[in-house]
């Protein structure tokens, strides 16, 4: 598959919400960075693509460094790109950043609220910014502390607040002048799986409410749950677009993980399974070893007897249902996690 | 849609507005740390006290011109360096606002906001010139309380107030451009070690200029320190050189709006290096 023209899948299961507005339309952007003293250009978005039907969460998923944060930066006019058109509810970004502000909501990867500031002083500060009169901004302030379940720590500095706590309000902030789009840069990065939970029970709520959501995540499990459609981002270029069940789908059958007992014996292994019939798509990651089946559970015996022909040592076999890391590994060439550890 | 669009098109009035919130946003937070701006407080104080009696004998020594009055103290004279030593060395660091937003969300949710970058500027520049209000006043009083008095009074305060402002944006714009540029807090420290420190030296603050060298007194010339010292000092003098204040009040207005120019346009490269 080229990488300059990425799998659109067909839609089945939301057709009808694409049939809708467009709330984002990117088109072959491209961004580079001068790189560090003087090296080679670093290209963060080499001509990505996406279109983001309105009222849906589009999910943009990728290791750190893939385009994912560059592209956020860009359709909120914090940063402009090389080439390329952005539109964010129909407004050009590059020729009028300041209209293209005022639909915008904004959820940075960084926490975004004043410390130094109680929770509602935040909230009523970015209201009043968005134009809101006095009195608005207070009546939308409590509604927000009110729904984000910051009741009893409105009027208490930021600062005090737990990590969830201040995930909540940021999002709150975000919201406040109703904008068109919501951009969430890696909301849930750092919170712990209590806080993540209700940070998601949040995010669901919104696609409840129409609003368009723009998520950027790394968590594939985040993507899976939350976004209606998604994009997976590798190298400034979207790979794979389409539902998550569509991606899956596509995968057709099981996927097969033998763990070697030692990667010198990955070789013969490899070879002799590419014989057993009704395996394909065998690739191997150290001493791990993945395969697809139609129905993984009854291929198991003719791998195993094969190996152990072949005098291969199993430490484990594993077999599973199509899941978003098997489409990272299937378009990406890698698996999702070998890709995260690297980028570290 | 159109019509929303349309009125809340950005005008001068949201340019005020805005800079007001920003600047209540910062002086909020000074009235809940006041001992941030309480340490700042204590160098003049030291600079006043101590500096004040060990060279109190300086004003005897044949040349020296103090406040164009024979009889006045040394501490008399060297107030007026005081003040703007400190709107020196506090404005260095007016940048650590930006820094602090920057390394949490909060620089790029204002930036992907309707604030435009004039009314950030305006809004921390605003919330130091506040501070160098109240820490001149505090200075006037500590200097008024171990025996200072100046002929100029009223009017020589006024002054004072106005040449420290403006002194107090001038490196509070330049410090919030190098936040921009740099960064980093690190780099804030470089502004009060390598240009505050040899300007105040380089200017009458604490000595008559009449007895430096005469390469100093042609760098006095060109320093903005200086003419704020002069401003104050000669405004507080009973007998003040208005043709040597207004001039000097006139460039530092001129220095002001430039330096804040010049920093509200630091956002670009902030923005274009992201």
């Amino acid at each position: 598959m080229s990488p300059h023209n990425p799998a659109v899948l067909p839609d089945r299961t939301a057709a009808n919400s694409y049939s809708g507005e467009i709330a984002l339309e990117v088109r072959d952007l491209v961004k580079t960075y001068p790189g560090p003293r003087g090296g080679a250009t670093v290209r963060a978005l080499d001509q990505l693509s996406i279109r983001v039907a309105a009222g849906t969460i589009f999910g943009l998923l990728g290791p750190n460094g893939a385009g994912k944060s560059t592209t956020v930066k860009i359709l909120t006019t914090l940063s402009r790109p090389d080439s390329g058109d952005a539109r964010v509810a129909g407004i050009d970004v590059v020729r009028y950043p300041g209209q293209v502000r005022r639909e915008i909501g904004l959820v940075s990867q960084k926490a975004s609220s004043d410390p130094m500031a109680t929770g509602r002083e935040n909230l009523l500060l970015a209201a009043r910014i968005q134009g809101l009169s006095r009195r608005a901004a207070a009546a939308r302030a409590d509604e927000l502390i009110d729904r984000f379940d910051l009741t009893d720590a409105a009027n208490r500095l930021v600062r005090t607040y737990s990590g969830g706590m201040a995930r909540r309000l940021d999002v709150a902030i975000g919201l406040v002048h109703r904008p068109q789009v919501l951009f969430l840069d890696e909301p849930t990065t750092g919170l712990d799986p209590e806080a993540r939970a209700e940070m998601w029970a949040e995010i669901e709520r919104l696609a409840d409410e129409r609003t368009t959501v723009l998520l950027t995540t790394h968590y594939l499990e985040e993507a899976d749950r939350l976004a209606d459609r998604l994009a997976i981002v590798d190298h400034g270029r979207v790979v794979v677009e389409g539902t998550a069940e569509d991606l899956k789908r596509e995968l057709r059958g099981d996927a097969i993980i033998v763990e070697l007992g030692t990667a010198a014996q990955m070789a013969a292994a490899t070879a002799r399974l590419g014989r057993v019939a009704g395996l394909r798509e065998i690739s191997s990651d150290g001493a791990s070893l993945r395969a697809r089946a139609d129905d993984g559970a009854s291929a198991v015996p003719a791998v195993l007897a094969s190996l152990d022909d072949t005098g291969v040592t199993v430490a484990s076999v594993t077999v599973s249902r199509p899941s978003l890391d098997d489409v990272y590994l299937r378009h990406a060439g890698r698996t999702y996690h070998a890709t995260e550890e690297n980028s570290r | 849609m159109t019509t929303l669009t349309a009125a809340v098109r950005p005008t001068r009035s949201h340019l005020l507005v805005h800079s007001g919130l920003l600047t209540l946003r910062s002086v909020r937070a000074l009235i809940r740390q006041p001992w941030y701006a309480a340490i700042t407080l204590i160098q003049p104080v030291i600079w006043l006290l101590l500096f004040g009696q060990l060279f109190r004998s300086v004003v005897h020594i044949p040349g020296f011109v103090s406040s164009q009055d024979a009889s006045g103290s040394y501490l008399e004279f060297i107030s007026p360096g005081v003040i703007m030593m400190t709107v020196l060395f506090s404005a260095a660091w007016a940048g650590t606002i930006y820094i602090e937003d920057m390394n949490r969300g909060v620089m790029d949710r204002l930036l992907a906001s309707p604030v435009s970058r004039g009314a950030m500027m305006i809004g921390t520049l605003a919330y130091q010139v506040i501070t160098t209000l109240i820490q001149t006043l505090i200075v006037f009083g500590i200097a008024y309380a171990a025996g200072a008095r100046y002929p100029g009074s009223t009017t020589g305060i006024l002054l004072t107030l106005v040449a420290a402002s403006l002194l107090c944006v001038i490196f509070a714009a330049m410090s919030n451009a190098v936040a921009l540029l740099a960064r980093t807090q690190e780099a804030l420290i470089g502004i009060s070690q390598f240009l505050s420190l040899p300007l105040a030296f380089l200017s009458s603050a604490v000595m008559a200029i009449a007895l430096a060298p005469d390469w100093l007194q042609t760098v006095a010339r060109y320093n903005p320190v200086d003419w704020a010292v002069v401003v104050s000092r000669q405004a507080l003098s009973a007998d003040p050189d208005w043709g040597a204040v207004l001039p000097r009040l006139g460039a530092l207005a001129l220095l002001a709006v430039v330096m804040a120019w010049l920093a509200t346009r630091a956002f670009r490269t902030y923005q274009r290096s992201t």
